[in-house]
């Protein structure tokens, strides 16, 4: 095994990583589609934590070393087009995945102030929080961006 | 290995996309299963979360990731050959014993979740817990195998 194999597994890995995370996350938006008390939205985002930093490991992973790749290998060019396009489509990915980590982590500072004011009762406002429609449209440009990257990876068209 | 992968005949591209997509999912399903097991500190909801991840989501994921594993195997050929190269052996030793820790997962939790209505404790959704992560350690494994292809 060369040392650019390890750096492949570890690009692989982190792209593992990656959309690990965002399937986690898919199942935590369709899990708090119906919550509206404090509890159960905290519950979930002690969750969240576990896909924040598989997805950083993973947004950080895929990069440098993808990179790194595409540097070291002969075969290979920074300035191919696919892998040019799958720069641009990971800052995408990286971008609005991002923003839909916002729009959902206000959902959990809202249950912690609510949980901090003593009300464990239902909350309209925490359930329209945990049904963001921007936060589900920005998850959903993400994850068929990475679909994307995937699909340039396999495919790399014109290499 | 690097040169071998530029020259990848275009027809071998879907089903590799099919076994990656769906070893990525089955590793997501896993993931959020353990996650959802090990931090519910005995909340009920977050248990069958746990539970429902492996089963709507891991095994769906298994099954894709097992169809384009064997797409890919004829058509590379690599059934043709006397003996299964390392990475292909690990590859199949992860998934046919992950299949079967999988499937011991699905009936515990499966138990488990029936369990937790009548208030038993939450015993085999900690049997699990611990396979996920069990399985998780040698999907790294595997994952690893497959793309360095060790000799």
């Amino acid at each position: 095994m060369t040392f650019d194999d390890w750096i492949l597994a570890l690009h692989l890995l982190s792209a593992f990583a990656l959309v690990a995370a965002l399937v986690l996350f898919w199942i935590l938006i369709v899990a708090s589609r119906n919550v509206d008390t404090p509890g159960p939205t905290i519950a979930l985002g002690r969750i969240a934590v576990v896909g924040s930093a598989t997805i950083a490991v993973g947004i950080a992973g895929t990069i440098v070393f993808g990179v790194w790749l595409a540097i070291s290998l002969d075969a290979y060019q920074v300035w191919d087009g696919w892998v040019i396009g799958a720069i641009v489509l990971w800052a995408i990915a990286a971008g609005t995945g991002g923003r839909a980590g916002k729009e959902y982590s206000r959902a959990f500072d809202r249950a912690r102030e609510l949980d901090a004011a003593g009300q464990s009762g239902p909350d309209s406002g925490l359930l329209a929080l945990n049904r963001t429609s921007q936060g589900l449209l920005l998850h959903t440009i993400s994850s068929v961006v990475t679909l994307l990257i995937l699909i340039d990876m396999i495919w790399k068209p014109g290499a | 290995m690097s040169v071998l992968a530029t020259i990848r005949p275009d027809s071998w591209n879907f089903p590799l996309l099919v076994h990656v997509l769906g070893a990525m999912i089955l590793v997501g399903g896993v993931l959020s299963a353990f996650s959802a097991l090990a931090f519910a500190r005995g909340d009920a909801r977050l248990l069958r979360l746990g539970y429902w991840s492996l089963l709507a989501v891991g095994l769906p994921g298994y099954i894709v990731m097992r169809i384009g594993a064997e797409w890919m195997y004829s058509k590379e050929n690599l059934d043709k050959l006397p003996d299964d190269p390392t990475w292909v052996g690990i590859g199949y030793m992860t998934a046919d014993i992950g299949a079967v820790l999988l499937l011991i997962a699905l009936v515990a939790g499966g138990f488990g979740v029936r369990r937790l209505r009548t208030g038993k404790g939450t015993a085999l959704l900690n049997v699990s817990m611990g396979i996920s992560i069990i399985l998780l350690a040698a999907y790294v494994v595997a994952i690893w195998a497959m793309s360095a292809k060790p000799d």
